[in-house]
């Protein structure tokens, strides 16, 4: 799935849009911005942020 | 992790020790080094080596009578290293005054008597303490005993220039000086200096001087003893003995203290020749002259150098850390320590096979996985074991533990069982077809009733550090032997074997091997010649691997071993390696697979399987005594993965049920097809995502219609966080259909 695509919530039936959200693992935070359902709060976490930078910072939080 | 037995393990280590040239030298001089300068034309260098040994190394280059080179192991292949030769280069061609590095002062007098190689070496090494030195010299020049030797034995130059540094550190010299020749006299001397030195034979009477300390029955007098004419080299040795004594005595500290590895010792560093190639000495072109520097090079190429790292050559783990287990533990054992900050060695702790051939090849059986093992429940038991690092494995262990696969029934028709078979889960995985074929056959066979028990013995637990889950299981397994009535147990698998020999000792075990009657079976005639490799699981048990063997020539099998025997290697599956580091096991079982061109025979499921992945061809002994109703080549049998081991497990245990005590347990409800394209399952597998985790998130979304639709794609994206990890699957379809296109996961919440 194409990741710049314009993204729809299945449940709410409006598009996802840009949103300051917070990534959390082993109690360390860090806000980002990524795409959110206006309506029900779901937040679409890209492919490439998943096994890329976000699996980074997973490894290093485990190593601490 | 206790501190004392982390020394214990440090000190099993011994890439460390001096090698024998450098253990044999009473100064200690590291010749090994000193060749490895000269081999790359570093003379310079190497000369420094032995300035930092020796006080008068000029001299030593060239009167030195080298002990080092009768214990060299060149030996055991050609010539000794001609070390001598090479120490005489470095003096010719790098050859220099010695750096000299003065302590403070110290404001005390101390008298040497005798101006030989050990009275001479004293006075130096104490006035780089900081201490007032008067050398006595009752002839008149010092080293007189080397000075008649001529220029072609020992250039004057030597002499001179490492003379220059009594004039350097201001050490007194008295020439033709006489001293009073009764000991009373001699003892009154103490009253001008703190202490006395006398050199042995410079003096018409004799001090008997303590072999260890050179201490004297008198105190502050210390005095040496006969190897002023034996041995430059132990002469030199003698006046650093007495610098140390009398230091040591000047501070009031102890005289024998810590003094074991002091002089020459046996050397405990293991160096394996067997493969050398023999190569003779460097002969130089002018035995007069000495070598050349070329010729130095030459000779300096043959030293091995001389390093144990029998683990490292055979381990590809040990090998990827690009150190040796010594450094290995001591690294474990600050990683432990870490209260703030990263834990670098976490990866490499959780990427040991436990495999156990660094216990068989070390000269100190030093065990790795041992180490390992306990760093690893350390790490459990405190809450710092990376949540990722063995996640699938102990959920797949979950998976064997529960209701969808573990069983215990006595045979039907049957209220008692004479012996009971558990194959274990991977051979349930890998081929749930044999461990029916297989039951099947010990029921023909075996009088009294034949149970089953479907159970995980822990094995992944123990390796993940886990020892509650391990503990666990085990009670689970046991609580089936009893059950069953406390039978023997057959088994297929080596880690299962492995695991109650160690850890349930109470439960009798036999592999399953030596318990097949091929006569009754008659099975095909197998390939002629296979390669057999051995589990690492079962690497002491020669009864195991001596079974697997008596079947294969049984079967015809002309045997090919890879390894000497008690030597395999792991497939990268043990230890959980294949989960906390899948490249380093896949190397792990390429450098297993690339050990010869034949067919590979084993007789762990596992092991067949990772050798498969690989491209290798590979069986497992099963697939000769039972082979495949179709006729398929057994070797070219795909790796299963890891979602369909587990629905082999679950599907052996309801056709089991089904077909033998005639119950149906209820399907599970699947609501929908699920298509995945072989490329997709292969990603699934990269990413550790079961099919299962897929199933429930498309489910999920389906019934909640918490998706992400890309509009005009026909796509959909599910959603799903059952526990610690979000899975993410793109699909298509509908009507209980679904095609899986994609699928990812993480472990952070976004919210």
């Amino acid at each position: 799935m194409a990741e710049e695509a314009e993204l729809m919530c299945g449940k709410c039936k409006q598009p996802l849009v840009k949103a300051q959200v917070v990534a959390s693992y082993l109690g360390a935070e860090f806000p980002i911005e990524l795409l959110r359902c206006p309506g029900c709060g779901v937040v679409h976490v890209p492919e490439s942020l998943a096994t890329g930078k976000m699996f980074q910072v997973e490894q290093a939080l485990e190593d601490k | 992790m206790d501190r004392e037995q982390v020394r214990r393990w440090e000190s099993q280590c011994i890439q460390e020790q001096a090698p024998a040239c450098a253990s044999a030298c009473p100064m200690h001089v590291d010749a090994r080094k000193l060749a490895e300068c000269a081999r790359k034309g570093d003379f310079k260098a190497g000369f420094s080596v032995l300035a930092a040994a020796v006080p008068v190394p000029l001299i030593v280059a060239y009167v030195c009578d080298h002990p080092c080179q009768r214990q060299c192991r060149r030996a055991d292949a050609g010539d000794p290293i001609r070390i001598h030769e090479l120490e005489k280069a470095c003096a010719e061609f790098g050859g220099a005054s010695p750096t000299l590095r003065v302590q403070n002062k110290r404001n005390r007098e101390i008298l040497v008597c005798g101006s030989e190689l050990s009275g001479v070496s004293a006075a130096i090494l104490l006035a780089q303490k900081g201490y007032n030195v008067t050398l006595h010299e009752p002839g008149p020049a010092l080293l007189g005993s080397l000075r008649g030797l001529g220029d072609g034995f020992l250039p004057q130059m030597a002499i001179g220039t490492d003379m220059a540094a009594l004039e350097a550190l201001e050490i007194e010299v008295c020439y033709d000086r006489e001293l009073p020749h009764d000991e009373e006299a001699i003892l009154g001397l103490r009253h001008e200096y703190d202490a006395l030195f006398f050199e042995a034979g410079a003096w018409p009477f004799t001090f008997t001087g303590d072999p260890a300390t050179l201490a004297t029955r008198h105190p502050g007098v210390f005095a040496g003893n006969a190897w002023q004419e034996l041995s430059p080299v132990y002469a030199v040795y003698e006046g650093s003995v007495a610098a140390i004594s009398i230091d040591r005595y000047l501070q009031g500290a102890s005289l024998t203290a810590n003094r074991e590895n002091r002089g020459a010792y046996p050397s405990r560093l293991y160096m394996n020749t067997q493969d050398q190639i023999p190569l003779a000495a460097v002969e130089s072109a002018d035995p007069e002259q000495g070598y050349t520097r070329e010729e130095a090079q030459q000779e300096a190429a043959r030293c091995f150098p001389c390093q144990c790292l029998e683990c490292v050559k055979v381990c590809e783990y040990l090998k990827e850390y690009k150190s040796y287990p010594k450094r290995y533990v001591r690294e474990i054992y600050n990683n432990e320590c870490i209260v703030m900050g990263v834990r670098k060695a976490n990866r490499m702790i959780n990427s040991c096979a436990l495999c156990g051939l660094c216990t068989t090849v070390c000269p100190e059986n030093l065990s790795m996985a041992e180490v390992i093992l306990a760093a690893r429940r350390g790490m459990v038991d405190t809450g710092k074991m990376p949540p990722s690092a063995h996640d699938l494995a102990l959920r797949d262990m979950a998976f064997s533990t529960s209701d969808a696969f573990t069983l215990a029934r006595h045979q039907p028709g049957h209220a008692s069982s004479a012996v009971a078979f558990l194959p274990g889960c991977q051979l349930s995985s890998s081929s749930p077809e044999h461990v029916e074929s297989v039951y099947k056959h010990l029921r023909e066979t075996t009088q009294g009733g034949v149970g089953l028990i479907l159970a995980c013995c822990g094995a992944p637990a123990q390796w993940a550090g886990n020892e509650a889950k391990f503990a666990e299981a085990r009670a689970e397994l046991t609580a089936s032997w009893e059950q069953l009535g406390r039978p023997k147990l057959i088994t297929a698998c080596s880690s299962c074997i492995r695991t109650l020999h160690d850890h349930l000792p109470q439960i009798p075990v036999e592999s399953l091997w030596k318990h097949i009657d091929l006569a009754l079976i008659a099975p095909p005639t197998a390939p002629k010649r296979l390669a057999v490799h051995d589990p690492c699981s079962t690497r002491e048990m020669r009864e195991v691997e001596d079974g697997a063997r008596a079947l294969l020539r049984e079967l015809g099998v002309e045997i090919e071993e890879l390894n000497e025997r008690g030597l395999t290697t792991c497939c990268g599956f043990g230890g959980l390696q294949q989960f906390a580091n899948p490249e380093l096991a896949d190397r792990t079982a390429q450098r297993r697979a690339a050990t010869s061109s034949t067919d590979y025979v084993t007789y762990c499921a596992m092991c067949r399987d990772r050798f498969s992945l690989r491209g290798k061809r590979a069986v497992h002994i099963l697939d000769l005594i039972f082979p495949a109703d179709d006729g398929a080549d057994p070797a070219a049998r795909l790796d299963p993965g890891f979602s369909r081991r587990q629905e082999g497990r679950a599907r052996l245990k309801r056709r089991l049920l089904r077909d033998l005590w005639g119950e149906t347990e209820a399907e599970m409800d699947e609501l929908f097809e699920l298509e995945i394209a072989e490329e997709v399952r292969a990603l699934l597998e990269k990413r550790m995502i079961l099919v299962e985790d897929v199933r429930q998130a498309v489910e999920h979304a389906e019934k909640t219609g918490e998706k992400l639709e890309q509009p005009g794609t026909g796509h959909w994206l599910a959603m799903w966080r059952p526990s610690c990890v979000t899975y993410w699957v793109e699909y298509s379809g509908g009507a209980g259909s679904f095609t899986v296109h994609n699928a990812y996961s993480h472990r952070m919440q976004v919210k």
